[in-house]
């Protein structure tokens, strides 16, 4: 029910931009915005709409490193890579990230609660190194921080079991 | 609009005092919303409305103590405010009169050197007021052009200025205009490219935030000049108060008709829209970014034909960095001779610089052409953070060059750096101390590189990986005494060979560390030894190597 609802949505957008094969990636950023992520079905979806070939819009969905091709877990980490960051240690952040909830970047856990990305510079930089958790940013990040805050979030809401 | 700018003025006058609050991306995440909120509760709870003015703006260039606070008159920089000390702030300040002394911003000579000409505005006006920024004198210089000027006189005043291309390569931009303008086709466009995927970089998200109109007026001066009807802001999506401000802005533009057809009444047409970039470092290039707005892949094509000639569609398009043209409204309104005396003869103008790293003040500064990096980072950054010792400064982002402290004397114009073996790029410094080892700084480079190499053309795509693979090797402790030679020469090949500005400058911090770390890589490669301590680890705290 709800999954058509945002099928409409992003119907509309296509039609606000009079089905223009230019505006293919204002359309996959609205998709991703509705769901989440990309899929193929979504892809093909986009690329009959907008009469373009799959594997255009697939390889274009593939090039740029903001379009998500696989479903992000719960709670989404991303960890700034940028210069400044580097210099003042988000690599060792990372790791510790990594080692403590076992999972790789650019992966989630093996539960599906938690990704863990990394991003080439937010912006932040003057209060290096920043990390994003969900949508909140911590400046000047420590590893201490970070992993508390995610901890706090992944028992903020358990599962529900049934 | 004069009618407007007046009003506008006068009610800014009825105020004794007008508190400027920093929401951008700097300040928000430390809670700068709940500080504006809790200046506009404090004002109500004293009673001083009438006298007070409460207003969000943009980055005021204190990164590293927000979330700041400007005061004025006598612009007074509150920092590290918080909600009580918004309370105090009122109390002592605004109903006492007198500045609480001991929360003021303590570094007077932070903003000494600097020259504020692009970031004029930023931290005075509201960003989503067009009304503020037409009371500071906005737009005026558009209607100097569409009254007063011919095409071609904006353009020869570009000339007088000497102004020149802020994305990194510093392209006279009278010449880009000209161009344009002389060429046939039509329509002609307008690219703005906010693009800015150096990591350090935050130069012209700051400007999008604080002054979007700024951008805009500089865009409808170029389409004035060129006889481009359409225009496009080509944003990086990971600025999202940007694209918000950005959008607003338009809006605004649009309602009072300073943007769509017959503006002011003029036979001149002119729109923006946006376009949000996708997370791709090789889109800042400008056939790559082209092909973005496009809705392609970003990938660079060979020039010529230029853009100037070719561009968008088979089209004549203008590409210009959003700071160029955030510079054109004052050159117009002052006249190129102006501008031309700030900064140094064959490099005029101001350039806004993200100071980062291992420095005491970082955050966002604007200085004239032709200072020194000396000054830069100890005059205007209080030195290297946490009393360690200087090593090495990055200018110019991921394609820049590392420079050692004897080059610290050199003046930053294009040609300068260029020879030193870095670029203006988009304005990144980056200090580094000696908790840094050099060979691991220039692999986290070229890792970058190669992650966001377009893969079109082989010197780029195969050549820096198989840099990336002996750096990796020096780095295990396999290094071999003829590594230091190939890798000088396969990046002077990758330098020579590749198609695009990616691949051309991806070289550059492996050169200038090879050329001023020398010492390093021996170390490295005979000794087996990492004075910073980064090499060779095999405890899991080490970058995967």
């Amino acid at each position: 029910m709800q999954k058509d609802k945002r099928l409409e949505m992003l119907h509309q957008t296509i039609v606000a931009h009079g089905y223009q094969k230019s505006s293919l990636l204002e359309i996959l950023h609205r998709a991703q915005e509705l769901y989440g992520y990309l899929d193929s079905d979504l892809l093909s979806y986009v690329a009959e709409n907008l009469n373009l070939p799959p594997s255009h819009v697939y390889g274009v969905a593939a090039f740029y490193n903001f379009f998500r091709l696989r479903k992000p877990g719960e709670h989404v980490v991303t960890s700034c890579l940028g210069t400044a960051c580097y210099v003042k240690g988000a690599e060792e952040i990372i790791s510790a990230i990594e080692r403590e909830f076992k999972l790789e970047r650019g992966k989630s856990t093996a539960d599906g609660r938690l990704s863990l990305f990394i991003t080439r510079c937010i912006g932040a930089c003057a209060m290096a190194p920043a990390v994003v958790i969900d949508d909140e940013v911590i400046g000047k990040a420590t590893k201490e921080a970070v992993i508390q805050r995610i901890k706090q979030l992944l028992e903020g809401n358990k599962p529900e079991t049934s | 609009m004069i009618h407007l700018a007046e009003t506008e003025l006068d009610a800014q006058r009825s105020y004794k005092y007008r508190i400027n609050v920093c929401c951008s991306s700097g300040c928000l995440p430390f809670g700068a919303l709940k500080v504006l909120k809790a200046f506009e509760d404090a004002v109500k709870e004293f009673g001083v409305q009438k006298e007070c003015k409460v207003a969000r703006t943009g980055c005021i260039g204190t990164c590293s103590v927000g979330p700041a606070v400007l005061v004025e008159p006598g612009d007074y920089l509150y920092q590290n405010v918080t909600p009580e000390k918004a309370r105090l702030i009122i109390r002592d300040h605004v109903v006492l009169g007198l500045p609480v002394k001991d929360m003021l911003y303590g570094t007077e000579s932070y903003f000494r050197k600097q020259h504020r000409l692009v970031m004029r505005n930023a931290g005075k006006i509201d960003p989503y007021r067009i009304e503020d920024y037409i009371a500071a004198g906005g737009y005026s210089a558009l209607v100097k052009c569409l009254m007063k000027l011919s095409p071609k006189e904006v353009i020869d005043e570009l000339y007088v200025s000497g102004l020149r291309g802020r994305g990194g390569a510093g392209f006279p931009t009278w010449q880009k205009w000209n161009f344009v303008a002389r060429a046939h086709r039509m329509p002609k466009y307008i690219i703005a490219n906010l693009d800015e995927g150096d990591p350090g970089v935050f130069a012209n998200r700051t400007l999008a935030e604080a002054d979007p109109h700024a951008i805009l007026e500089g865009m409808l001066i170029a389409a004035y000049a060129t006889g481009a009807e359409k225009g496009y802001i080509y944003i990086r999506a990971e600025y999202p108060l940007a694209v918000e401000t950005l959008k607003k802005a338009i809006e605004k533009a649009r309602a009072m008709n300073l943007l769509g057809e017959k503006i002011l009444e003029m036979p001149f047409n002119f729109d923006v829209e946006l376009r949000l970039g996708a997370g791709a470092f090789v889109a800042g290039e400008e056939t790559a970014i082209l092909a973005s707005v496009e809705g392609k892949r970003a990938m660079p094509r060979p020039r010529p034909p230029y853009p100037a000639a070719s561009g968008l569609w088979g089209n004549p398009t203008l590409i210009q960095n959003v700071e160029t043209l955030a510079n054109v409204p004052q050159i117009v309104s002052h006249g190129g001779l102006w501008f031309s005396k700030i900064g140094v003869p064959n490099c005029t103008g101001t350039k806004c610089f993200s100071l980062t790293g291992k420095v005491k003040n970082p955050g966002l500064i604007e200085v004239p052409m032709g200072i020194t990096l000396r000054e830069v980072i100890y005059d205007i950054g209080g030195g290297v953070a946490g009393d360690r010792a200087f090593k090495a400064v990055l200018v110019g982002g991921p394609s820049g060059g590392c420079l050692p402290d004897t080059m610290l004397d050199l003046p930053i114009d294009y040609e300068s750096l260029t020879k030193a073996g870095a670029i203006m790029g988009s304005g990144g410094i980056v200090v580094i101390d000696d908790n840094s080892c050099m060979v691991d700084t220039a692999k986290f480079f070229v890792d970058f590189c190669v992650d966001e190499s377009c893969g079109k053309c082989t010197p780029c795509r195969v050549g820096l990986r198989k840099v990336q693979e002996t750096y990796k090797r020096i780095m295990r402790g396999e290094g071999r005494a003829e590594d230091l030679d190939f890798l000088r020469k396969l990046c002077s090949y990758i330098k020579e060979a590749s198609l695009c500005g990616l691949g051309q400058t991806a070289p550059n911090p492996v050169l200038t560390t090879l050329r001023y770390f020398g010492k390093e890589y021996q170390e490295h490669i005979f000794e087996k030894k990492c004075t910073a301590n980064k090499c060779f680890r095999h405890d899991g705290e080490a970058r995967n190597i």
